[in-house]
Parts: C-alpha cells; sequence; structure tokens
C-alpha cells in the first residue's frame, strides 16, 4: 500500500513525484489525526455563534467588558513579549557570550516556565506577590500591588513567556559567532557601532519570531493567571476567564464567540510567525 | 461428594448474597462550601443505608464547585444522582433543559431545602473598621470582599442581602437601593468566581476588611483558621438563603439509583444528618436541633427571599442576566 | 589616549551588569516562584507533606495524571512522526497551510481546547445525545481528560521532528528504498537512528505539559474527587479547601516532575546537541 503512493505519483499533481514510500499512510494519518483531533471540534466552536447571528456576534464583542478582557489579554501579553524581549535578548546574550559559574544551571532554568504546570506557577506567583508574599509585602511599603491587578496578569504571562525569546536567540547567536564582529572591528567600527550595525540586524528575525512566540503562547493562558489576577471584570479579568464565566452562565453562544475571536487571532498569528520564520530561513 | 455440595452451597450462598448486595455509587454534585459538610453526611448515610440493606457496598462521590458552574456542568452531561446546589435557579436551569422534573422543588418538604443559612460579615480581629451593620460597608476605605453573583451562589445571596437590606431601609425605594449596592460594590477590588475563592483571598492572602460570607462559610473559617484573626459580624438584618437538593431524574433512571438517591436526600431531614449540618453551621430545619445549637445561631431578622423577589427566574433576569443590574451597577474600570 | 578593549568584547563593567541582570531576572521570576513551592510545601511540616501525597484522593489524581499522559503522549509521538514523515521527506502544496494547522493548538487558549470538547460532546453538544443514549462517556471521564490532554500537546513532538527531519535531508532514505530496503526497514534502521534523540526531546515536552494541563482538563473534568480531578486540579481543591500546605505539597510533586524534566532535557543537549539542534532553528 506504501509502495503503490511511490508508483503512482502522476495522479498527484499537487506533489511533486518521490523515491520514497510511505506518504499516502503518513499524510493520510496526519490528515485523519489533525481532523479528528484539531479541525472537527474547532469547527464545533466556529459554528455555535451561527445561532446568534452576526448581530449578536457584534453585540458580544462590543460589550464593553468583552472588550476590556480581549484587551487585557492580548496587551497584557504584548506587554509581557515585550519584556520578555529584552531581558530575553540580555539572558541569551550572557548566556552565549559569558562565562560564569552554574552558567549551565542558569540555562537549564531558563525552560522551567515551559516545564512547572500553570496551576502550581500560578498559585507560586499569587502567594509570592500577595500583599503578604515575600516580594508583596515590601512592594507594599512602595504603594506598588502586583496581585490581583493587571500587573499581576503581566507578571504572570511574563513569567510563561520568557523560554521562547530565549530558545529562540540563542542558536542564532551562536551561529553568528565573533567573525562578523572581527570584520567590523578591524574595519574600525566602534563595539556600539559594531552591535548596532552588525549583531543587532542578524538578530532582529529571530528576536522578532521569540517573541511572538512568546506573545502567542501568552495570550490565551488560563491556569497561571487566574490565581494572581483578582478576576475583576473591567480591570483584571482576562478573556479565557470570561469564556467560562459564559459558559457557566449557560451562555455557549456568547463563550464560543469570544473563543472564535481568539482563535481567530491565534491562527492569523501563527500564519505571520511561519511567514517569518520562512523570511528569516531564506536570509540566513 | 460432601465437598462438591458443600462448594456448591457455598457458591451458591454467595451468588444469592451478591445478588442482595450491589455495588452501588452515587454522584453528588455540589456548590463550594458543602465539602466539610457532605464528607461526614456520607458516612453517616452509607452506615445508614448498610443497615437497612444488608451489605450493599455504597459509594458516594463528590464534585464541588461554583454552584453555576455545577450546574452548567450537569447540563452538559456530568453524571449527578443528586445536586445540592446554592439556590433554586441553578437547579431550575437543569429542569429547563429536561433533566430534572419541573416540580422538583415540591418533592421534598421545606421546598426541598432541607437546611438554610444565611449572610454574614467576617471582619480581622477587633474589627479595626467598627462594622456593625450593611452601611458601614460603604465607609470611605473600606474594602469588601464577595464573589462575582454571575458565577457564584453565595455571592447571589449576598447580592439579594445588600438589596433586601437597602430596599428595605428606604422604605421599598428601588433606586435607593440600586444606589446603596452601586456604592457597595464600588468597595470591591477583587471579585472571585466562588464562594471559597473569596474566603482564600481574604483568609490567606489578607486582602480587604470585610467578608461577605455565608454563615456557615465564616464559621468554618474560624474553625479553620483558628478565632484569633477573625471574627463574625451579625448585621441587623440578612437574609434567609435557601440551598436546595433534587433528585436528577434522567441520570438516576439511567443509573439505576432512584431509590438510594431519594433516600439519600430524605436522610438529610433525619434528625442523625441535622445534628451534622446544625454542627457544620447550617440553620437546620428540626426546631429542637435547632434550638441545641441555638448559641452558634444569633437570632437576627432574616428576609424572606420569596416575599422581596418573587421566583428565581425573575430575580435572575432582573439582577444577573446579562445587562441585568449587576451589570449596570458594575462597569468595567469604575 | 585609553585604546578600548578589544571590540568583540564588552566593557567588563558592561558584562557585569548584563549578568547581574540575567541572573536577577532569572532569579526573580523563575527560581523564586519554585522557591515558594517547596516552602510552603513544608509549612506543616514533612511529615504532613508526606501524608498529603499518600491521601487517596491525591493518590487517585496521580494514577489518573499518569494514565492521562500514559495515552496522549504516544499518540502525539506517533502522529509527530507520521507528520514529519509527509511533510519533511515529501512536496506537496499546501504544506505551509498545514504546519500552521499542526502548531494552531500551540496558540488556542486551553479554555478553548477545553470547551470544544464540550461543544461536541456535551450533552447540549453535537454527539452528547446520542452518547447518552449509548451510555458512553467522554467528557466528564477519563476520555475527556485524555483528549484535552491530546490537544494541547498536539504539535509538541512535530515542531521538534520537522525542522530536525527537513534538516537531515532524504539522500540517506532515498539509498536505502533504491538498494531494495521496504518502506518500513528503512524507516526503522534509517531515520529513527537519526531522530531518536529529537523524538526523546520531543516526548520529554511533551510529557512535561501533558502532566502540567489545567485550564484545558478543568473544563472536561467535572472535578469528581478520587475520580476525575488530575493532578493540577487536586491541587486547586486543596488550595480551596483550606489545605495550603497539602496544596503546594502535591504542587512540589508536579516541581519536581518539572525539575527532572530540565535536568534530563539538558542532558540530552549537551549530549546530543547536534542531533536536535536543528530543532532548534526554526
Amino acid at each position: 500500500m506504501a509502495s503503490l503512493a511511490a508508483t503512482v505519483p502522476s495522479q498527484r499533481k499537487w506533489r511533486n513525484p518521490s523515491a520514497l514510500p510511505g506518504f499516502g499512510l503518513s499524510f493520510g494519518f496526519t490528515l485523519f489525526y489533525l481532523t479528528a483531533i484539531v479541525l472537527i471540534p474547532l469547527a464545533a466552536l466556529v459554528i455555535r455563534p451561527l445561532e446568534i447571528g452576526w448581530s449578536g456576534f457584534a453585540e458580544i464583542l462590543t460589550d464593553a467588558r468583552v472588550l476590556h478582557s480581549l484587551e487585557l489579554s492580548f496587551g497584557g501579553a504584548l506587554v509581557a513579549a515585550l519584556i520578555n524581549s529584552v531581558f530575553g535578548l540580555i539572558v541569551a546574550w550572557v548566556l552565549v557570550r559569558y562565562r560564569f559559574p552554574g552558567k549551565r544551571i542558569v540555562d537549564a532554568v531558563v525552560d522551567l516556565p515551559f516545564a512547572l504546570p500553570t496551576a502550581v506557577a500560578g498559585i507560586a506567583l499569587s502567594a509570592l506577590y500577595a500583599p503578604r508574599g515575600w516580594l508583596g509585602a515590601p512592594l507594599m511599603e512602595y504603594g506598588i500591588r502586583i496581585a490581583y491587578t493587571p500587573f499581576g496578569v503581566i507578571v504572570a504571562l511574563t513569567f510563561i513567556g520568557l523560554p521562547f525569546v530565549v530558545r529562540t536567540l540563542q542558536p542564532v547567536m551562536l551561529e553568528l559567532g565573533k567573525d562578523s564582529e572581527e570584520a567590523a572591528a578591524t574595519l574600525g567600527a566602534s563595539r556600539f557601532q559594531t552591535l548596532r550595525r552588525v549583531v543587532f540586524p542578524a538578530l532582529t528575525p529571530a528576536l522578532l519570531t521569540g517573541t511572538a512566540m512568546a506573545f502567542a503562547r501568552a495570550v490565551g493562558e488560563y491556569g497561571s493567571v487566574i490565581f494572581i489576577a483578582g478576576n475583576l471584570p473591567g480591570i483584571s479579568e482576562i478573556a479565557p476567564l470570561l469564556i467560562i464565566i459564559k459558559l457557566n452562565e449557560n451562555n455557549y453562544a456568547a463563550a464560543a464567540a469570544i473563543g472564535v475571536i481568539m482563535l481567530a487571532a491565534s491562527f492569523v498569528l501563527l500564519l505571520g510567525l511561519n511567514l517569518l520564520q520562512t523570511w528569516t530561513a531564506s536570509r540566513r | 461428594m460432601k465437598k462438591i455440595i458443600s462448594a456448591l452451597a457455598a457458591a451458591a450462598v454467595l451468588a444469592s448474597s451478591t445478588a442482595l448486595a450491589a455495588d452501588i455509587t452515587l454522584l453528588n454534585v455540589s456548590y463550594d462550601p458543602t465539602r466539610e459538610l457532605y464528607k461526614q453526611i456520607n458516612a453517616a448515610f452509607i452506615a445508614d443505608w448498610k443497615k437497612s440493606h444488608g451489605g450493599d457496598n455504597v459509594t458516594i462521590n463528590q464534585s464541588h464547585g461554583g454552584s453555576g458552574a455545577q450546574s452548567r456542568a450537569v447540563i452538559d452531561g456530568l453524571g449527578a444522582d443528586v445536586v445540592t446546589l446554592a439556590l433554586a435557579y441553578d437547579i431550575d436551569a437543569i429542569a429547563n433543559k429536561g433533566l430534572i422534573e419541573k416540580n422538583w422543588q415540591t418533592r421534598l418538604p421545606n421546598a426541598s431545602t432541607p437546611y438554610t443559612s444565611t449572610i454574614v460579615f467576617l471582619v480581622r480581629k477587633g474589627n479595626p473598621w467598627k462594622i456593625k451593620d450593611w452601611p458601614d460597608l460603604i465607609k470611605p476605605g473600606v474594602q469588601v470582599i464577595t464573589p462575582n453573583p454571575k458565577t457564584s451562589g453565595g455571592a447571589r445571596w449576598s447580592f439579594l442581602a445588600a438589596w433586601a437590606y437597602a430596599l428595605r431601609a428606604q422604605g421599598g425605594n428601588a433606586d435607593k437601593a440600586k444606589a446603596f449596592v452601586t456604592a457597595l460594590y464600588k468597595h470591591v477590588p477583587v471579585l472571585d468566581t466562588g464562594a471559597r475563592g473569596s474566603t482564600t483571598t481574604f483568609v490567606q492572602r489578607g486582602i480587604g476588611d470585610v467578608l461577605l460570607s455565608w454563615e456557615n462559610e465564616a464559621h468554618l473559617a474560624l474553625k479553620e483558621q483558628g478565632g484569633d484573626q477573625f471574627q463574625i459580624v451579625y448585621p441587623s438584618v440578612s437574609i434567609q438563603a435557601e440551598p436546595p437538593v433534587a433528585v436528577v431524574d434522567k441520570n438516576v433512571d439511567s443509573h439505576k439509583t432512584r431509590e438510594i438517591a431519594t433516600a439519600y436526600l430524605n436522610f438529610l431531614y433525619t434528625k442523625d444528618a441535622q445534628e451534622i449540618e446544625a454542627a457544620n453551621f447550617y440553620r437546620v430545619r428540626d426546631p429542637q436541633i435547632l434550638a441545641q445549637h441555638a448559641a452558634d445561631f444569633p437570632k437576627i431578622t432574616l428576609y424572606n427571599f420569596a416575599e422581596i423577589f418573587g421566583d428565581w427566574s425573575k430575580a435572575q433576569a432582573t439582577y444577573f442576566a446579562d445587562k441585568g443590574i449587576f451589570d449596570q451597577i458594575y462597569k468595567p474600570g469604575q | 589616549m585609553t585604546r578600548p578593549l578589544a571590540p568583540t568584547k564588552d566593557h567588563p563593567l558592561v558584562r557585569w551588569t548584563l549578568t547581574a541582570v540575567a541572573l536577577g531576572f532569572i532569579g526573580l521570576f523563575l527560581v523564586l516562584p519554585l522557591v515558594v513551592v517547596f516552602h510552603d510545601a513544608l509549612g506543616d511540616g514533612l511529615t504532613a507533606a508526606l501524608a498529603a501525597i499518600r491521601e487517596p484522593d491525591a493518590i487517585a489524581a496521580i494514577q489518573l495524571t499518569l494514565t492521562a499522559a500514559a495515552i496522549a503522549v504516544p499518540l502525539n509521538a506517533i502522529f509527530g512522526i507520521a507528520a514529519s514523515w509527509a511533510i519533511a521527506k515529501f512536496d506537496f502544496a499546501g504544506k505551509g497551510f498545514l504546519v500552521t494547522l499542526i502548531d494552531l493548538p500551540f496558540s488556542v487558549s486551553p479554555v478553548v481546547s477545553g470547551l470544544i470538547y464540550v461543544l461536541v460532546f456535551g450533552l447540549q453538544g453535537w454527539l452528547g445525545p446520542w452518547l447518552a443514549e449509548h451510555d458512553v462517556k467522554i467528557i466528564f471521564a477519563l476520555p475527556g481528560i485524555v483528549l484535552a490532554t491530546v490537544f494541547v500537546t498536539f504539535p509538541f513532538v512535530a515542531r521538534e521532528l520537522i525542522p530536525l527531519m527537513t534538516d537531515q535531508g532524504r539522500d540517506e532514505e532515498e539509498a536505502a528504498v533504491s538498494l531494495g530496503a521496504s518502506g518500513w526497514a528503512t524507516f526503522r534502521r534509517v531515520t529513527l537512528p537519526n531522530i531518536k534523540w529529537g523524538l526523546l526531546y520531543g516526548v520529554l515536552l511533551c510529557n512535561a505539559r501533558a502532566m502540567g494541563e489545567f485550564g484545558a482538563v478543568s473544563v472536561v473534568s467535572g472535578h469528581i474527587r478520587g475520580l476525575t480531578d488530575t493532578m493540577p486540579l487536586h491541587i486547586e481543591a486543596l488550595y480551596n479547601d483550606y489545605q495550603y500546605s497539602a496544596a503546594f505539597a502535591v504542587a512540589s510533586l508536579l516541581a519536581l516532575l518539572a525539575l527532572v524534566t530540565l535536568v534530563l532535557k539538558s542532558l540530552l543537549e549537551w549530549h546530543f546537541a547536534e542531533e536536535i539542534s536543528a530543532a532548534h532553528h526554526h
């Protein structure tokens, strides 16, 4: 069966002939699994708001509370991604370029948010930043409140997004090496000029990609945020929580409508990311 | 030969006894603050059932969450044999989907409410803000903790208690009641999704000056945290909160558990169960047992829900539905 | 006139500052929360922490989490291999679109990931009434928890393998096939040895995420104690039950799992850097 697919490639004009077997099986399974697990259930989500029509859909999405939760989810994710782009760049640079004791451990720790369950991160962060927490108490002295404010949301989203920036930048920095910097230096460029003209442009695509991935991961985040956010409607209520609330009010269409908006945003974002990666690859 | 006969006899006895004794599993889908209560009730009921039904092996599973969330889960197919929720509306919602007969509330005594509760204030020890009654909640600087009434049953009772107080204090003027409740929610810095979440915020996180809480939840917090940090304040008036119970008809019919599920709910009205409920700080229906626990239940005026608000579908539509009064007074960002 | 340092090196002051900033950021944002988990787990003493983990509901939650991961991870590993074989070894139209679809679950909110299965399998959903009639349980039972876990960890193995296999090209496989090896033998003897470390790496990440998933599973679980509560849900339940230290004790178990994952991952990276590095060039 597998070799059959290879012997009759001419029937499949949409793909180039190949000497390798197994396309039918692997592609068929991929498509089946993707359809069963992802596409059909997502279709159930997309179709659901149809029962309330366009006007109902529009009404839900122009509701002040819904709008604000979307603003917070997207805005918070953006701010967190920007924080991560700055600190992720520094962390990656330090890890690639400098030597210091315990570097390997630090390098491993960068992946912690990836491996640590979000609910655990959520209760740990809220314990830390609550007004009685280790960080919350001293911050309160200065009148700074993190937990139960939009800042808490940003803290949680920053936590989960960091590895994406660092891990995207590291291999590019390694590959970049010091050759081009040396070349620039021999041509008389100052350190600052070298960084600005040579290093930074080379890193830009990876930095963009990493930041976009951190953003994509953060937009829909739920587990780590709800414990620390305080969940005040219109202030610190994120869109995924509002989906749950609408669902629990038996308002399936509204829950699905907010879900559809978030899904559409994810999809566009990922398409953009893939384009960005293709562009990055072509520049290398 | 004898051996074979005795073995056969033993097998027959075994077979007949297994035919009589069964493995039965019940699922009680309940709201947040009843975890500890039903742990004790279940143990008592299982012992009671075993006495009258031979060696039945009964397991009662519990699921807890916000009342609205739990109601929705049952509607979505969570196989509850019985529901014990925070308010009638959440059971009505299940009945509206055909899983429970519409007359459910008339099938058990006291409108299917074996125990009641009310809304009280939990404050920090020494009551630094000198909070005595509802008007004190809107003193400048006071922070009030209460969950989101759109998702929490207890929060809906808190909202209605505040409303009922203001309505009666203002001679029935609904606009003034609305103004009071609006002012009250301006003092709420955190809006958790469930009653238990709010208690954690107040007790563990140290946020806020007053927690609007179920009476039983407030007592439990005192018990768990020790009375040296918090104290309960009884306002002059509050609301009679009625958390009802019901058998989920569709599910018990398919699980073939109607008999035991019904017995389980009836058990809640027995002296044994009422004693457990009272010990868990629920105001029980049995006057004798209530009297024995009178020290735990100070006498305050408790408004009757039906007298002020009518029925739940109306109250839900007026106050908590989309664009209802709660949505109007709780403007984002204010 | 002082000549500045070698222009490829940063000034020591810059170096120290940047190192301090990086370490400070990691310490504050990543390490401190982890320390809090272990510290608070021992709030009632070690005995209490151990008792919290050995309690029947906790054991049931651990078993459920392990079971769900044991089903979800192999499924996604097989999918990852199939998808990367099709995508890396063949040219066809719409590949980019297919890759985007595979990536999609990565950025879908966990809440949405749970919601979609409620909309399909819930009693008010597409298949719910039929399932109820035939007494098949999907949501609020193990299958639903597995499905949600599969969805959330869907792209993890595929994301590791696709770039790796693309990088390795097709020459070796084509040579094997031209020498008369069957497709299956080619895969087993040529491809698999080349991707095994990358595969293991992907499985590791997939597993860590599978065991820790909260939002999606929360929507489809039904929260029945000792039955449909996974470890993260059990943590939330304990946290809500005033059993603060017990919650952190179970959380520390998951945190330990995260640490083990990190150690294994680092070992893989150090020893097989070349074989799996391609995956990091997305």
